[in-house]
């Protein structure tokens, strides 16, 4: 019995790794034959982006089971605490993959400091109250970034939050942050399989976590944190093993985002509380939980509104009625029961019992 | 049998590759044009200005006879990665040359992906200074720090004050730039910076704190390089907290005198640096806003101009460069570049406009002055 959950569980796994695997390959040779169009292969980096963010959020959402409204503030904290990196570093580390890959560790090292840091008062508060204030925490962080200058010159590094002229720079020093222009000139290192060997990695950081004694344990302080608490399950200790987990992937999906373009600005449009609800979207359309589920779904719903272009200013329109359709689809009650009766699963098992008679 | 279905199937296939080819654009003998700017969002109103304006030149230019163009306009809603994705959508399309994008932040990260295509890019109101920092980008407004110095420069050379306050907006690019380099230049020029006061996109309601500072440090001109729709409320606000000091503004002033429910008694004597006033009185000027109002509705701010004046910028330097649509988008970038430093332009936005290889337009900004509430040369 044991040993055929087991099994069961590493199908499932095997499964979502093999639909990234999958989506690469088939994404791969397509452009080697020269007819992806550009709008598509423009969009690859940011599907691998957005899938990121989907799946880190739904560990706290789906597993820990609380709601996050300030995913997009720690994608912030990674993509400027990358990109800052990348621009200080570009002298000194020249190879291009090392500094890279220095970047997306400090991503995700900033955006779990934060992730603590912001964790451990929020943490005590519980469903609206936890959603308000990482409602807040989100747009602290944009409105910070955009007051924020730093500068280098032969002297170190300067910061201000008031102006460039206030950084006291010497006549060559250059400011690498400035305020709300942002960070720009940022390297495009970002490419589509870095981007689906990251989502890899955090595909395989959070199916581990879920399915280990830890994961157990945080999906008991979900489902009851009383019962949960009288059998000694730690309970600040597990639900910010959770959120920082989390934040340091939103963190990574940030110096992805970066690295992928070459200005680099805190708006309400990018790193706002539009985002973040964006990504709840994802995850909530994707199933609460499922973390297949919310990679698909945001790979889906980025993709949407560029294929709507040709219908203009209707575009957006027509994408929240497609929104509000896949919802009642997923969640309604009636679809359900339809879906029940007519899943795939159940007509084949239907069929087995038959041949077994 | 066999081998009649292998030549079908040879056959589907080769329709397939061919239909893959995208149709090129000697068949229609006309320049395709891409345009991006935000048509939806809180910034839609220059996108869309851009986006009219852009038609309206293309359409008297496809009315005149010889180079022909088609317009294709999309909306990046100010944002960066949706930018890229609309830039991408229009090289599906088949664009040769890019007028775009309206906004600063998304322009840099579109220029990033021009420059690697060599598509020749004209940004209309892309102000910061990273939007043409490739040499293949050009620009048609002024830089942001352009217009900072120009205008410490008209305060200092016209001795229209010693003592100035700034009120600026620090969450956006635009008013940002412009009063850094305001300052910088403040120093040579003699001024005196009395007192900064910052306000973001969250607070632009309410002025009285700023313009009680600037009153207190008795400056005689406060400095306002910020949109009209906050100077509006500046303006009603220091008349009614008697604040007499004289105001400076720049291009991003241009409307004022139409946002609604504004007394423009109060603009009485505000001065102004731009290159485009709506009603200017030479002919040019009044047969564009005439032609827009007919066509549009509502009276063309200077988005509409740059992006009008942007289009006869790209015929020019098509006539000059002699490029003709069957060439590629790069061959046509190549030459263009070129072409673009040879013309002179007399536009909407100045006379005799040229352009440095660098991108930057070379044209003398006009200070205005309201009167009787209309603007003046001064």
């Amino acid at each position: 019995m044991e040993k055929k959950r087991w099994n069961k569980t590493a199908k499932n796994n095997a499964v979502t790794y093999g639909i990234v695997v999958l989506f690469w390959v088939a994404m791969t040779l397509w452009d080697q034959s020269g007819n992806l169009s550009s709008l598509m292969r423009g969009l690859l980096v940011p599907v691998c982006i957005y899938a990121i963010m989907a799946v880190s959020l739904n560990l706290t959402v789906g597993i820990l089971g609380e709601l996050s409204l300030g995913h997009a503030g720690f994608m912030c904290v990674g993509a400027f605490a990358s990109a800052f990196f990348t621009n200080l570093m570009k002298e000194t580390i020249p190879f291009t993959p090392l500094r890279f890959a220095l970047a997306i560790l400090i991503a995700a090292l900033f955006a779990a400091i934060f992730g603590v840091i912001i964790g451990i008062p929020v943490l005590r508060l519980q469903g609206d109250y936890l959603a308000i204030v990482t409602l807040a925490f989100g747009e602290i962080i944009k409105n910070f970034v955009n007051i924020l200058y730093v500068g280098k010159d032969s002297r170190g590094l300067h910061f201000s939050i008031k102006d460039t002229l206030s950084l006291g720079l010497e006549d060559e020093g250059v400011v690498l942050v400035k305020g709300p222009q942002g960070i720009t000139g940022t390297s495009r290192d970002a490419t589509f399989t870095i981007g689906i060997i990251l989502l890899l990695i955090s595909l395989f950081i959070i199916l581990r976590l879920i399915q280990s004694r830890d994961g157990r344990a945080i999906k008991a302080i979900r489902d009851n944190q009383i019962a949960a608490e009288s059998i000694g399950i730690n309970i600040t200790k597990y639900k910010l093993m959770a959120f920082t987990v989390s934040a340091a992937l939103a963190g990574v999906a940030g110096a992805l985002y970066a690295h992928n373009l070459s200005s680099l600005t805190a708006t309400s449009q990018n790193f706002g509380y539009n985002m973040s609800i964006m990504i709840l979207v994802y995850v909530v359309l994707g199933g609460i939980g499922s973390i297949r589920g919310s990679m698909i779904a945001a790979a889906v719903l980025t993709v949407l509104p560029e294929l709507l272009r040709g219908l203009n200013d209707y575009r957006m329109l027509i994408y929240a009625v497609i929104l509000i359709v896949a919802m009642l689809l997923n969640w309604a009650p009636a679809a359900l029961a339809f879906r029940e009766k007519y899943s795939l699963k159940r007509l084949l098992g239907r069929n087995k019992t038959k041949e077994a008679e | 049998m066999k081998k009649f279905t292998k030549f079908v199937a040879t056959a589907c296939v080769a329709a397939l590759a061919l239909s893959a080819i995208p149709v090129s654009a000697e068949e229609t003998g006309t320049f395709k044009i891409g345009g991006i700017g935000p048509i939806t969002g809180s910034t839609s109103v220059y996108g869309q200005a851009v986006m009219n304006a852009a038609q309206l030149a293309v359409d008297e230019i496809n009315a005149e006879g010889g180079v022909q163009f088609e317009l294709n306009f999309q909306d990046d809603e100010n944002d960066q990665e949706t930018a890229v994705n609309a830039y991408n959508t229009l090289k599906d399309w088949g664009m040769q040359i890019l007028l775009g994008t309206v906004t600063s932040a998304p322009c840099i990260a579109v220029g990033a992906e021009s420059v690697n295509d060599n598509i020749f890019q004209l940004t209309p109101s892309g102000s910061a200074v990273e939007c043409v920092q490739y040499d293949n980008a050009f620009r048609v407004c002024f830089s942001d720090p352009n217009q900072g110095t120009a205008s410490a420069q008209y305060i200092g050379e016209h001795e229209l004050a010693t003592k100035v306050a700034v009120i600026y907006d620090s969450s956006d690019v635009y008013s940002s730039g412009i009063y850094e380099n305001f300052a910088k230049e403040a120093e040579n020029q003699g001024l005196e910076i009395v007192a900064a006061e910052a306000f973001t996109a969250d607070s632009k309601t309410d002025f009285s704190v700023q313009l009680q500072k600037a009153k207190d440090s008795g400056a005689e001109l406060i400095f306002l390089p910020i949109y009209y729709t906050e100077a509006s409320l500046i303006l009603t606000q220091a008349s009614s907290m008697g604040v007499e000091a004289t105001f400076f503004g720049c291009d991003g002033l241009d409307g004022i005198l139409a946002v609604e429910g504004f007394d423009t008694a109060l603009a009485e004597g505000v001065m102004l640096l731009t290159p485009f006033a709506a009603d200017a009185q030479d002919e040019k000027t009044q047969n564009f806003v005439a032609a827009y109002e007919e066509q549009f509705g509502g009276t063309p701010n200077q988005f509409a101009a740059d992006a009008y004046d942007g289009v006869y910028a790209i015929k020019a330097a098509i006539d000059q460069a002699g490029v003709t649509p069957d060439m590629s988008a790069s061959d046509i970038c190549d030459a263009l570049k070129v072409a673009m430093t040879e013309i002179t332009i007399d536009g909407l936005t100045g006379t005799g406009m040229t352009w440095t290889a660098d991108g930057e337009p070379n044209k003398e900004p006009k200070a205005v002055q309201i009167v009787d509430g209309a603007y003046t040369a001064m």
